[in-house]
């Protein structure tokens, strides 16, 4: 069953321009332009594209707080515009910039109102905050004042204040942002854990491709309102039409290698940098090199994620 | 696993009937009420963590709202009257107007911020939290400091009810009572209603205080120093004039500048309900454009 639907989803704004003195323009800009898509219970979908593409457009519009122009929106069986209140109870929500914690007070406050504004059961309440405590090892710092924690215990804190009334969907807009290697690694490790075992679908916004890589089994790429790829991470490199790179160390410097299936793309002394297609096979490259040319020694580099997504950004922005 | 979904289910279950209860008036107002007692409660908490800030922005709060009146009395050193009025009537209007104008604010000041949160972005969090927009924006800085302004506004009332040379009748000191809530709610409406501008126009806070602020000032003195036409336009537009001008002619027994029938004298609650009702609309309207143009 489908938790999160969307059919043909837009939403545009009027923004005004000053034109001369006193004259403003409207003009309509079209943050979401069309989405149609569906993430089943228990999924873990990255959301990915460049600034401006209409990530938080969409996310805004997933969560109620927006309206959107046209189109039809489901999350958790209710409609976002019409039912927002009641679609906060279903939903958990966290922005990587904008804690929704208690400054001055304990972090331990901030879960008591979270038990009061969405009328957690005790026993559920208990249970929950156990386990977010442990976890993610938040129990020394439960009688902290938030402002004393770091950037990365405050993250580690609004997950579980996300999180302690069983949301079904989980939104995440850059929760890594900032933080430190160990500390990134233990939220995607909590992440990971509250899909798997909770069940909680979960759709994360990112410019970090590692959180992607190592959680979404799932990436949506979007640009200009619209979903340029929907898929598996590995597709990413076939829609992408990303290369691989074979890098050759020659005996001496040569002239630029002319084989089958590959072009040189650097030529730096005696080593030279050779592009295939990522899904055609290295061997008869390696061999077709090894029989012409003085083949000392040979490496081949996988496409980074953040190229193949580049290149199909700017693909859309030319197309 | 199987456990944890079906006790999940069922307390979506709870939930959903809880909402559908809760979509009739009265369940509506109290679970506003209910999230502003826990909003204020957290900030009160906080700043108690500061205590002694605390005590010395109470003080500072009573004492500068306080040079309010000072400077009634200091006018009084050169006269006797003011407009037909005496100092002790002077001081009936000012203690009305600022403990409504104090109660107003510690209520519902907050959310004159409005603006500032659309513009930060941490509105939407305000959004994403099952409880009513207005009542967490409310709630939202909210500090006993501000009791400064009613405290000594009450402390005027109290010497100007003794000092008033007054026939105290029933209908009369059942006015009293009753025009301080009508006046607090007056004034938390138009709070209300002015911050609802700042959906569409972000500086609109200047001109919500000078209804407020402004407003408050003006009924610290008689309508009779006025020209007609403004005390008929907070008779007729934004409806100051029942927050306390219009009661008092009829408490302390003095004559309406502009003639109006006696029921307005009594027409307070009338006058706060609509306001209510008002700023009610407006805000709807507010939070429907916010969500459907964006930010």
């Amino acid at each position: 069953m489908a938790l999160i639907e969307l059919d043909d989803v837009r939403r545009s704004f009027t923004i005004r321009t000053k034109a001369g003195r006193l004259r403003r323009e409207k003009c309509e800009v079209r943050a979401v332009d069309g989405l149609t898509f569906e993430i089943g219970a228990g999924e873990c979908v990255g959301y990915i594209g460049p600034n401006g593409a209409g990530k938080s457009t969409t996310i805004k519009m997933l969560t109620g707080i927006l309206v959107p122009s046209s189109g039809r929106l489901r999350v958790a069986g209710v409609d976002p515009a019409r039912e927002r209140t009641r679609l906060a109870q279903r939903i958990g929500v966290v922005f990587g910039q904008r804690t929704t914690l208690w400054w001055d007070l304990p972090l331990r406050d901030s879960y008591e109102l979270a038990r009061r504004i969405y009328r957690i059961p005790d026993a559920r309440y208990r249970a929950n905050l156990a386990r977010c405590v442990e976890l993610l090892d938040l129990g020394a710092l439960l009688d902290t004042p938030v402002r004393q924690l770091s950037l990365g215990q405050r993250m580690r804190g609004d997950l579980a204040a996300a999180l302690l009334h069983d949301p079904q969907v989980l939104y995440l807009d850059e929760p890594t942002i900032g933080l430190d290697v160990v500390s990134k690694g233990r939220v995607r490790e909590f992440l990971r854990e509250v899909n798997t075992e909770q069940g909680t679908t979960v759709l994360l916004t990112t410019h970090d491709l590692t959180d992607i890589e190592q959680l979404c089994g799932r990436v949506m790429v979007i640009d200009h309102g619209r979903v340029v790829y929907d898929g598996g991470l590995g597709g990413l490199h076939a829609a992408g039409e990303s290369e691989r790179t074979l890098v050759v160390d020659l005996a001496e410097a040569c002239p630029a290698i002319a084989v089958p299936g590959a072009r040189v793309v650097k030529v730096e002394g005696p080593r030279q940098w050779l592009a295939f297609p990522a899904q055609d096979s290295a061997a008869p490259i390696v061999a077709a090199v090894a029989a012409r040319y003085p083949l000392v020694d040979l490496s081949v580099r996988e496409p980074a994620i953040e190229d193949v997504i580049a290149r199909m950004y700017a693909e859309v922005a030319i197309g | 696993m199987a456990e944890t979904i079906a006790t999940q289910t069922l307390a979506t279950q709870t939930l959903a009937t809880e909402t559908l209860a809760t979509e009739t008036l009265r369940a509506r107002v109290r679970w506003s009420v209910r999230s502003w007692l826990l909003i204020a409660g957290m900030w009160t908490r906080a700043i108690m963590s500061y205590r002694a800030s605390f005590v010395l922005m109470l003080i500072a709060n009573l004492a500068t709202t306080s040079l309010d009146f000072v400077v009634v009395v200091l006018m009084f050193q050169h006269t006797h009257q003011l407009g037909g009025w005496t100092l002790p009537e002077l001081g009936f209007l000012y203690g009305t107007s600022a403990f409504a104008l104090g109660m107003a604010n510690l209520f519902v000041g907050s959310i004159d911020a409005l603006g500032d949160r659309i513009r930060s972005g941490t509105l939407d969090t305000v959004l994403i939290r099952p409880a009513p927009a207005l009542a967490q924006l409310c709630a939202e800085r909210f500090s006993l400091r501000r009791l400064g302004r009613p405290v000594q506004a009450v402390a005027v009332l109290v010497w100007s009810l003794g000092a008033v040379q007054v026939h105290w009748t029933a209908d009369r000191v059942l006015l009293v009572p009753v025009l301080l809530i009508s006046g607090t709610v007056i004034f938390s409406a138009v709070f209300i209603g002015g911050a609802t501008l700042q959906f569409w126009w972000g500086e609109a806070k200047e001109l919500q205080n000078s209804f407020t602020y402004g407003g408050a000032t003006l009924l610290h003195y008689p309508p009779t120093v006025f020209a007609k036409e403004l005390v008929a336009g907070v008779v007729f537009g934004v409806p100051l004039a029942f927050v306390n001008w219009l009661p008092a002619l009829h408490i302390l027994g003095k004559p309406d500048p502009l003639g109006l029938p006696t029921a307005f004298q009594y027409a307070s609650p009338l006058a706060a309900a609509l306001c209510v009702l008002a700023a009610g609309y407006a805000w709807r309207a507010g939070l429907r454009a916010y969500r459907g143009t964006g930010s």
